[in-house]
């Protein structure tokens, strides 16, 4: 790696000091001058109509100051998307309402002053149960989506002739499809198939902060200080919503307390307290609870599949064929289910692979895209299948993940109208299998694998995870100003990964400024800052290491030009470091950059950013017109060549012990080894790498929905029925472990990806093989869940080979 | 009318000083007062608006509750004495360590710093449509949701039901059942002594209540004798997660040993019934065997004579079975 003074090492972000003193102001620490507060009246139903609603008890009740219904809402809504209130309501605890009042109590004592007449529609909460001959749908107009359009798919009594419940016709109606290669050829070369049903259920993202928002308006402008994970890209929907120009709003939000995709660029419910604000003329904050943020605050669409997988003896895939059924609760349209096979295809490079798919429509909360949209699903579905496989032919997991493992810029997923595949712009996956290996000492620590110790029985799993890892074509922002110091700004939100700040370290290494003497600005709009990728998709560290090392061409470029144009020579023969631009022959020859600053405002022009790139975004140019003359400027657009679609990779691996007694699975140790490219910070890394894995360990061991199927009623509503899990249901004995490959990506020129994405599945994925491993070794089958989370009574019930009260693919059970 | 959740309503909040002015003030209020003690079961309740009390009397300015003493006959256990101070008391820890254990695994160490052995004995339970404000029997309806075969009990009865099916989910109740502790309970001047296994009730009894605590009935302590004083004490708890969760079943298990042989024990088990259930058939068919993995095993067997699970908790026979076989067989886990 490049020997780098601040990327790749350590250090304090500015905001860290506020957050571990509680300083830091979160969307409900803000208080606004005469604010009232909001609170919703949401559907106690899975599906319904409204027929009537009296508000007028509750208008009368002293301290209520307004009333938000969906007939005030300004624009009609484009299904299958959803709007901030409706009188359909399509899962229980959707929003029909709001009243604002003086404070939370007597906002709560009015909705319960409101009389609503409710009509109970249809509703559905298995998508299997939707594909079913003559069942409902979930939505008056549709089940599913057929490309863009709404539409409907029915599964005939031919297709499911001869299936058990629970089982998936491979051949049945599937709303989208893609292939490649020879499917029939692929399994015919295979000396192993194995064939399962597979379910990865639905997962609430439960961040710690819930999507509360303050909004107010002023002097014809919108504040608005929500909860988001991105900055600069929420104010275009913030706009939206308030039907006024980006300009005219002010966002403010400088901590999130996080997202995993769950608020990306704002979420449709911040349209509540801005409207009513509008109407009643008042600051209105809108706290959201966590019962609140279980319904309206998305989850990741569960899937029931169908798995075909073909392996030579030597361990490659030959063939995969999967017919996945996606959760898409009742609202939009996600890519979960198709993407199974997608991210499948670029960690196990199939020789053929097919994929069928459908996202069923449920009135069950929206889904959204968690972390690993489809990555987390396919890593920890496909993986016990390939581990399955594996076994059979008496293969160790991680040579055959080696095998099929991708490498340099590795083609996958569907191919594209000219028949081709989309490629990485780089893969060293099996160089992070190795790192994980040497790290988790593979060799040795599979000998555990079916080791007793009175009724515990070790094993171990590995997996390798995948997931996209950076976007490009955004914006650097920073001037340097004859006080000596650099200005960054940073249109990043800081959704808690500390990517705000690490990007910014890129303009100040480059630029070689001593970080004591930058600033960064961020989490205000109304602070000037710059076009930003979404805080979605890992994207922000290869994008912003992207766009701040434009900007600091752009700066190097005008500082020698101003260091040639007053001490002679061209630009060419000037370099710069040590806060200076010099004469590369003869040091003592140059300026400081408090002068280059002060010489950059003589100038003008574009030096100090009263001319602009053309093509850098609107939001920039406004944002530099307004710092133009303060200083030099770097201001541009990431231009740089892209190889392909960025993706990371990590490999998970796990040794759990079960209690064949109790059931109690322990996680007794995690190591993961990764290909990120070069690592910004070092420390915010490891958050991500770990914090992946942890909420990995939640998809195959805790995290889930039980759903009342009579009454369609959500009944583990509270945190801890939802079961996150916490820091005691981690390796704790043992610190878990991290290696990267640290080899740059070649379309990057510090040679960064994102990391947080990839991380989790790889997390899942280890720790579904690892308890399989565990369960195969008490004999044949013993392991097979292929059904996550892998709970406690789910072992006891397995073990004892008693009845279930349900099938293997039922939903929310 | 509408309803909405997670905000507490107006309530009359009274903060006596004394045990005397709490009595006077749960005399005066009657049916319309709610005890307060660490609030981790009441304050969800208020949030979600499902219970209304009209006066909530807290006893957290009552110091005299928090007091852990030792008495002549064992120790004696304020009711408002937090789990932490069970936890961490060297008596309790010397000579019950595994009710300090089941105080330790009842909760996150935050749980821990609030909740009382009090109120830990004295919760509520945690069926999630109950709990939810659904109508049903123990809410005064005439309707049990969880028990249908349509519906979500994973974590209810498997033994013990009378049209309600949730279960008891304290894990400090079955120690101080297995222990023979008794409860103190004042009533206005009066007090009476109620011994643990009598404390808890179930639906056949009451519905609508899990102890024998009637409004204007204050848990004052909790009496734990020195009988089984050093004796060896298994308490074993299986939860969904490990961070804090209700037990899916636990165990407590008092043997005292001749030997090999087992002369006296007590055993407890809870999380399967809407009371922590002594299981006197087991105590009785190895009560003289010698202990060893045949005798564990054979109380195992007998422990889930006459279960009946539900839809989704037949697992929690075979847990059942196997906790109390592994009280009978493994030394006390006791951190």
């Amino acid at each position: 790696m490049a020997d780098y003074k601040l990327l790749g090492k350590n250090y304090q972000t500015p905001d860290l000091y506020a957050k571990v003193t509680g300083r830091s102001k979160y969307a409900e620490d803000h208080r606004a001058e005469g604010m009232v507060f909001a609170k919703l009246l949401v559907s106690p139903m899975p599906h319904a109509r409204v027929r009537s609603i009296d508000t007028s008890a509750a208008e009368a009740l002293p301290g209520v100051v307004g009333i938000l219904t969906a007939d005030e809402l300004p624009d009609e809504i484009e299904a299958p998307n959803e709007a901030a209130l409706t009188n359909e309501p399509k899962y229980e605890g959707e929003p029909i309402l709001a009243v604002a009042a003086v404070d939370e109590q007597t906002a709560s004592d009015a909705i319960e002053l409101i009389n609503i007449d409710l009509e109970p529609l249809p509703f559905v909460l298995d998508p299997l149960d939707s594909l079913k001959p003559g069942s409902p749908n979930a939505r008056l107009d549709s089940n599913t989506f057929i490309g863009r359009e709404l539409g409907e798919v029915k599964w005939s009594e031919d297709d499911l002739a001869g299936l058990a419940d629970g089982e998936i016709p491979m051949e049945a109606e599937a709303a989208a499809e893609w292939s490649y290669g020879d499917l029939e050829a692929g399994f015919a070369e295979a000396d192993v198939i194995v064939e399962e049903h597979s379910y990865n259920q639905s997962t609430s993202h439960q961040p710690l902060e819930s999507r509360t928002t303050l909004a107010y308006w002023e002097g014809g402008k919108l504040y608005v200080y929500p909860s988001v994970q991105s900055t600069a890209r929420a104010v275009g929907p913030m706009a939206r919503w308030g039907g006024v120009e980006p300009s005219d709003v002010v966002l403010i939000n400088e901590f999130t307390g996080g997202g995993f995709g769950g608020k990306i660029s704002g979420y449709v419910h911040a349209q509540i307290p801005i409207l009513l604000s509008k109407k009643i003329g008042k600051p209105v904050m809108m706290r959201i609870s966590r019962r609140e943020e279980n319904a309206i605050g998305r989850a990741r669409p569960g899937v029931q599949a169908r798995i075909r997988l073909g392996m030579r003896s030597d361990g490659r895939i030959t063939a995969l064929d999967i017919h996945g059924i996606g959760d898409q609760g009742p609202y939009g349209r996600s890519g979960d289910a198709m993407n199974v096979a997608g991210i499948g295809s670029l960690c196990y490079q199939p020789l053929a692979c097919r994929m069928r798919g459908t996202s069923v429509y449920t009135n069950t909360p929206p889904r959204g895209p968690q972390r690993a949209p489809g990555g987390v699903q396919s890593m920890t579905m496909l993986e016990p299948i390939i581990q399955k496989a594996a076994k059979q032919l008496g293969l160790d997991q991680v040579e055959v993940h080696k095998i099929n493992a991708p490498e340099g810029q590795a083609r996958f997923g569907a191919p594209g109208r000219d028949g081709t595949q989309g490629n990485v712009s780089s893969a060293f996956a099996r160089e992070a299998i190795d790192k994980g290996a040497e790290l988790f000492d593979w060799t040795n620590r599979k000998e555990r694998s079916g080791q007793r110790n009175g009724s515990k029985v070790t094993g171990v799993g590995m997996c390798l995870s995948a997931y996209s890892a950076g976007a490009s074509g955004v914006d650097g922002l920073f001037v340097i100003k004859p006080d000596g110091r650099m200005y960054i700004q940073s249109g990043v939100g800081n959704l808690g990964t500390g990517s705000t700040f690490d990007t910014m370290r890129t303009a100040a290494e480059g630029m070689d400024m001593p970080w004591e003497k930058c600033e960064v600005a961020w989490g205000d709009s109304s602070q000037h800052l710059p076009w930003s990728c979404s805080q979605g998709g890992s994207s922000t560290t290869h994008a912003h290491t992207r766009a701040n090392w434009a900007a600091v061409e752009d700066a190097t470029r005008k500082m020698k030009e101003i260091a040639a144009r007053d001490l002679g020579g061209s630009p060419d023969d000037y370099e710069i470091g040590g806060e200076r631009v010099y004469r590369s022959n003869n040091r003592a020859m140059g300026l400081s950059f408090r002068l280059v600053a002060q010489r950059a405002i003589d100038l003008g022009g574009e030096y100090d950013g009263h001319e602009l790139p053309e093509d850098i975004n609107g939001m920039t140019t406004a944002s530099a017109t307004a710092l133009a003359g303060q200083g030099l400027m770097g201001v541009a657009k990431d231009n740089y060549q892209e190889g392909g679609r960025r993706m990371s990779f990590v490999a998970g691996y796990a040794e759990v012990q079960v209690d064949v007694e109790t059931g109690d699975i322990k996680l007794v140790d995690y190591a993961a080894g990764t290909d990120a490219g070069t690592i910004i910070h070092p420390k915010t890394y490891e958050g991500q790498v770990f914090g992946g894995a942890i909420q990995g360990f939640s998809v195959a061991l805790a995290s889930k929905w039980v759903y009342d199927k009579k009454w369609g009623l959500l009944v583990a509503k509270r945190f801890y029925s939802n079961r996150p899990p916490g820091i005691l249901d981690i390796p704790h004995e043992q610190a878990m472990k991290w290696g990267n490959a640290d080899l740059p990506d070649p379309f990057n020129p510090l040679g960064a990806k994102g990391i947080g994405e990839a991380a989790q599945g790889a997390g899942s994925g280890a720790v579904a093989n690892a308890i399989a491993d565990a369960l195969e070794s008490l004999g044949e089958g013993s392991g097979d869940f292929h059904r996550t989370p892998v709970t406690r009574d789910m072992i006891l019930t397995k073990l004892e080979q008693a009845p279930t009260g349900h099938n293997r693919l039922t939903a929310h059970v | 009318m509408a309803v909405i959740r997670d905000v507490i309503p107006q309530l009359e909040l009274f903060q006596p000083s004394s045990t005397d002015d709490a009595l006077a003030l749960l005399a005066e209020h009657g049916s319309d007062a709610w005890v307060y003690a660490g609030g981790l079961d009441t304050l969800d309740w208020f949030k979600d608006r499902v219970k209304r009390p009209r006066v909530v009397v807290d006893l957290g300015s009552i110091e005299s509750l928090r007091e852990i003493r030792s008495t002549a006959d064992g120790i004696e256990i304020g009711a408002m004495a937090r789990l932490i101070d069970v936890v961490n008391h060297s008596e309790i820890q010397a000579q019950f360590p595994a009710l300090a254990f089941s105080a330790k695994s009842a909760a996150s160490p935050q749980i821990r710093n609030v909740g009382t052995i009090g109120g830990n004995i004295s919760q509520d339970t945690r069926c999630w449509y109950y709990r939810d404000g659904w109508t049903c029997y123990r809410a005064g309806g005439n309707i049990c949701y969880a028990s249908p075969p349509t519906a979500m009990n994973r974590e209810h009865c498997i033994l013990g039901a009378s049209r309600c099916v949730a279960v008891n989910p304290s894990d400090t109740a079955p120690v101080l059942v297995a222990l023979g502790a008794s409860m103190v309970v004042r009533r206005g001047r009066s007090e009476r002594i109620v011994p643990a296994e009598e404390f808890f009730v179930g639906p056949e009894i009451d519905i609508e209540r899990m102890t024998v605590l009637e409004p204007g009935d204050l848990l004052t302590s909790i009496r734990v004798p020195s009988t089984w004083a050093g004796a060896r004490v298994y308490f074993e708890k299986v939860r969904d997660r490990d961070t804090w969760d209700f037990p899916l079943v636990n165990v407590a298990t008092a043997i005292r040993e001749d030997g090999d042989t087992i002369q006296d024990l007590r055993v407890v088990v809870n999380g399967v019934a809407p009371t922590p259930i002594r299981l006197t058939a087991v105590e009785n068919a190895i009560r003289g065997q010698a202990r060893n993995e045949e005798t564990a095993a054979r109380a195992g067997d007998i422990a889930i004579q006459g279960v009946s699970p539900l839809t989704h908790n037949g697992f929690k026979v075979n847990l059942m079975r196997n906790l109390v076989k592994r009280s009978v067989r493994d030394e006390p886990i006791t951190a």
